[in-house]
């Protein structure tokens, strides 16, 4: 077998080193830009670098080749120190073709590299994209470094060697040709990458052998070919706590967290869903887990899917559903009769750019003030928000834990940012998971009937699931009798039962916010869900400048921390940045009367640290 | 108490029954508690999951576990239940606007599926609850507070659309006979699929005797065609009519003495469907008994035990596996 060897000899020139690098592969979307970013970002991570990615998917699965609207791409930030987001603007961007130039050249700085597929840069393509002239020729790319390689011939050439592989196979090379261009001009090891093309194709020798002579070509030609200028090397990132780690996405991270939650207690996991992006990957990745108790349902609609979730919670299983926007608008009655059942339920959504259909494959935090507010009658319920890839985890057990232990529906908001990108996770321990107590009834009470709507301290009423003799009983979406659970049209009874409901919420056990603040800091930048990383990056460029901030993030959005209104009242100046139009914000200026200056951002894209850090700098007049 | 001790009164709740004097749900209530025993299932085993309407409330009537959930959503919870729990006897009780309007397609998609519950359509061909408006069932040219001029609507029928969604038990009878109601609930009971009946159902404040043709005596004899399994389709006054086989294929009202033979186990359910398309429902000739009545895959079976053997000794272990799986590295 052949193997792809870094040259660290042979050549006479040294790496430069860098801090921090943003690349962004970018093509069509059949051009396997997804795969390669990927692979360079999983290799990254075996560097030791920290790391943040950025997938952006077109919403057509395949729009027309060499339109801007088929324009995938995949941006990576990579470190030799903790970093926080996959970074504003790319230092180099790898443009497939015309298209997914003109779609990214705005998101450069003067001064950025690009490397362009020269080969698809044809009149035909280049008018596809809206081109009059090659901005290869026509001056207009002038300021940025423009490496033209001509990666059509370089793999056909480099699959003279392969036998039997097809023209269309050798095209699709191509990606990984340029892969191994990067993986070179960035000194990532390609043992990684060369592994998994192994495995990949070990049932096709004629793809793996095709793929690896692309991988070799283009770190071969990275290697020979002056024009790619200097190799830049970024040191393993030295300042991240020490420990295992492994590259996740937040849709891995809180399918395992769902998982453990099942395990950790003893409750059979049941999501039911319909398919809707970007939630869809939740059901597949928990498709595969029949062996650890956990049976999945693809719903007819997403009203089906969650009143399943509902019956399997009824039988005693965990039910979880997940979706995104339109899909938790049709959910909304249902939820309403788990609140008012006091059953567990676990609701994920994973957020995307509404209204409506809006941007299906776009960011936005938009839906707060639904989950938190999206339902007749009074009906609160406790909303948890993960704030990156990583946490999610945590958040996906904490949100099952409350659902169990309070017998409430629960809203878990992820979104499309934290779903899809990837972030080194430090793997947690399955010891250090809180434990998950289900405390179900199964005695008949020797002072006589059985009250499902009785009350420990903490408001929580019992469960007795079907199964159980004895302990046979009713339990329905009219308003309930105090303690027996009959159907009960008292006026009184509902006030008092209104306000067991609304009081078991309020009083769940949530943890303080923690602040890191400097010493005099005036403002607080407060956050919540994955605005998280922008804010932390967007801090640190402010404290680098010699200006004290402080900083804290919510991951309970219901009920709130019971210190919030005391640190919010504690500041100056508070500045909320959120990817909608201010949902959060009214709601702490209603509940604290504390007058929050908002941030806001529509764009479809995640939040920037440059911008946080001007909307900073601003609030201070600075 | 053994199951073979059980008595109707085991499944009686306390909640005082509160539908209209003379309501047709009262009927079928009973059939059912009178049913249930002979089942050997225990209560505590037994959950009835219903909808909103009138015949929604039966949950709360029947001593076993129970949910009353939302308009049409009964059937997405029960599957959900079935789902974790194949274990328990689940029941949904349905009026004909919850399950054939707003819950139309809860429906066919739990028949396609086959998931092992007894769903029961109490249709009175009209909206109980909300007063008396048309539901999917109610005739064309119906007068209603919502059809002042008269429906403009063509009626939808429960036993075709249940066979066109490909279930494998199909069953109408009637509120006003309670034999026949439990002879066919029996059958429907000891279905292992899913098993869907309609039920004729008298609602005397809205819908009054809107199935008098198959209720009077004198009427009914008439109108009645009974499906046997089996036996030669035959009905009228003396059993002198039936239903026939057309040479051209397609089926008809002729003689008696040439009547088909109803095979409710056919693999086909096309005959059943002909038998069910002749007549006029509303009006009568009309079939009653079990359409159908065949053995397919069931959704979800052994899923119980499945989990219950996947779950044996999860632990820890597991959770540590999962979160260690692929592409590792330590940082020092
Ligand atoms: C989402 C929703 N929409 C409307 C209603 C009001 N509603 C209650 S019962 C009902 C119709 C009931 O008709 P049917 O299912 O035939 O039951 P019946 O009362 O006749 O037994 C309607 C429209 C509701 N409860 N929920
Ligand atoms: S309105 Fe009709 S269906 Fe409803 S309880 Fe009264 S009689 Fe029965
Ligand atoms: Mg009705």
């Amino acid at each position: 077998m052949t193997t792809v060897e870094r040259n660290q000899s042979g050549t006479d020139h040294q790496p430069e080193e860098r801090e921090s690098v943003i690349v962004r592969f970018a093509g069509d979307s059949g051009d396997g830009m997804q795969l390669a970013g990927g692979r360079f970002a999983d290799a990254t991570a075996m560097a030791g670098n920290d790391l943040a990615t950025l997938p952006n998917f077109p919403a057509e699965i395949r729009a027309p080749a060499d339109t801007l609207g088929g324009v995938s791409s995949f941006q990576i930030h990579f470190a030799s120190r903790d970093i926080a987001t996959p970074g504003d603007s790319p230092n180099i961007l790898v443009a497939m073709n015309p298209a997914a130039l003109r779609a990214n050249i705005g998101d450069l700085e003067k001064g950025a590299a690009i490397l362009v597929n020269e080969d698809a840069f044809t009149k035909r393509a280049l008018m596809k994209a809206g081109y009059e002239t090659s901005p290869l020729d026509d001056g207009s790319l002038d300021g940025f470094q423009v490496t033209r390689v001509s990666m059509t011939e370089m793999v056909t050439r480099a699959a003279e060697d392969v036998e039997g592989a097809t023209t269309r196979d050798i095209q699709k090379s191509r990606n990984i040709f340029a892969l191994g261009l990067v993986s070179w001009m960035y000194d990532r090891p390609a043992e990684v990458t060369q592994k998994w093309i192994e495995g990949k194709f070990a049932k096709s020798p004629v793809l793996r052998d095709l793929n690896l002579a692309a991988l070799r070509a283009g770190y071969a030609y990275g290697e020979t070919a002056e024009l790619v200028g200097t190799q830049i090397t970024v040191p393993a990132a030295n300042d991240v706590p020490p420990g295992l780690y492994r590259n996740v996405n937040g849709t891995q991270t809180l399918v395992m967290g769902l998982l453990a939650a099942s395990i950790r207690s003893g409750m059979n996991l049941v999501l039911a869903a319909y398919p809707i992006t970007p939630a869809t990957d939740i059901l597949h990745e928990l498709s595969r887990r029949g062996g650890h108790g956990v049976r999945t349902i693809q719903a007819e609609d997403e009203i089906a899917a969650v009143g399943m979730a509902l019956g399997a919670s009824y039988g005693g299983a965990l039910g979880v559903t997940s979706t995104s926007g339109p899909g938790m608008d049709l959910k909304a009655e249902t939820i309403g009769l788990a609140v008012m059942l006091e059953l567990p339920l676990v609701v994920i959504d994973v957020q995307r750019s509404g209204p409506s259909t809006g941007m299906p494959t776009k960011q936005e935090q938009s839906d707060l003030m639904m989950a938190l507010y999206g339902r007749h009658g009074e009906a609160p319920l406790p909303v948890v928000a993960a704030s990156t890839p990583g946490q999610a985890f945590e958040a996906a057990i904490e949100a099952c834990r409350i659902a169990v232990e309070y017998r409430t529906p629960v809203i878990l908001l992820s979104d499309n940012f934290i779903a899809n990108s990837t972030e080194p996770w430090l793997v947690p321990s399955a010891a250090d998971i809180p434990a998950i107590d289900q405390n179900l009834t199964t005695e008949i009470p020797a002072d006589g009937d059985f009250l499902p709507y009785a009350r420990d301290e903490r408001l929580v009423r019992p469960i007795a699931i079907p199964g159980t003799p004895g302990l046979q009983h009713r339990i329905g979406g009219l308003e309930k009798e105090e303690g027996t659970g009959n159907i009960s049209y008292d006026g009184p009874n509902h006030e008092r039962m209104s306000q067991i409901r609304a009081g078991k919420i309020a009083g769940i056990d949530v943890p303080d916010v923690e602040v890191d603040a400097d010493e005099g800091a005036e403002v607080l930048i407060l956050g919540w869900g994955s605005s998280a990383g922008a804010i932390r990056a967007g801090v640190r460029r402010v404290r680098q400048r010699g200006i004290p901030v402080a900083r804290t993030h919510l991951h309970h959005l219901n009920p709130l921390p019971a210190n919030l209104g005391e640190v919010l009242r504690s500041y100056k100046q508070v500045l909320l940045p959120e990817m909608n139009a201010g949902q959060l914000s009214k709601v702490l200026r209603a509940e604290y009367l504390v007058d929050i200056k908002s941030h806001t951002n529509l764009q479809g894209r995640p939040l920037r640290a440059a911008e946080i850090e001007t909307a900073i700098l601003e609030v201070l007049g600075a | 108490m053994t199951t073979a001790e059980l008595t109707k009164a085991d499944f009686q709740s306390d909640q005082e029954t509160r539908w209209c004097p003379g309501c047709g749900d009262y009927a079928i209530l009973s059939a059912v508690q009178g049913l249930l025993p002979e089942l050997g299932v225990a209560p505590e085993n037994t959950v009835f999951i219903s909808g909103i309407g009138c015949a929604g409330r039966f949950t709360y009537y029947v001593d076993t576990y129970g949910m009353h959930s939302i308009h049409g959503r009964a059937p997405a919870v029960a599957t959900g239940l079935v789902a974790a729990r194949d274990d328990l006897s689940v029941w949904v009780v349905s009026g004909d606007g919850d399950a054939l309007s707003i819950g139309g397609n809860h429906l066919i998609h739990s028949l396609r599926r086959n998931v092992p519950m007894k769903l029961l359509i109490c249709n009175n061909r009209i909206y109980g609850l909300t007063k008396g408006q048309i539901s999917p069932t109610s005739e064309r040219g119906k007068v209603t507070k919502s059809t002042p001029e008269g429906s403009v609507e063509a009626p939808l029928d429960p036993i075709s659309l249940a066979l066109g969604s490909g279930a494998t038990f199909v069953a109408r009878t009637v509120d006003r006979d309670k034999a026949h109601m439990t002879e066919v609930l029996r059958a429907a009971a000891h279905h292992p699929g899913m098993a869907v009946v309609e039920i004729l159902q008298n609602c005397p404040v809205f819908n009054d005797e809107h199935h008098i043709h198959v209720t009077d005596k004198a009427q009914a004899a008439i109108n009645r065609i009974e499906l046997v399994h089996g036996q030669p389709v035959r009905f009228g006054a003396e059993g002198e009519r039936g239903v026939v086989a057309l040479p051209g294929g397609g089926l008809a009202f002729g003689d008696a003495a040439d009547a088909i033979i109803h095979d409710a186990t056919a693999a086909d359910p096309t005959l059943a469907f002909a038998i069910n398309g002749l007549g006029d429902p509303m009006t009568g000739p009309v079939a009653l008994g079990i359409f159908r009545n065949v053995q397919a895959p069931i959704w979800a079976e052994g899923v119980t035990a499945r989990l219950k053997a996947s779950r044996v000794g999860l632990g820890d272990a597991d959770i540590d596996a999962l979160l260690h799986e692929g592409n590792t590295w330590t940082v020092a």
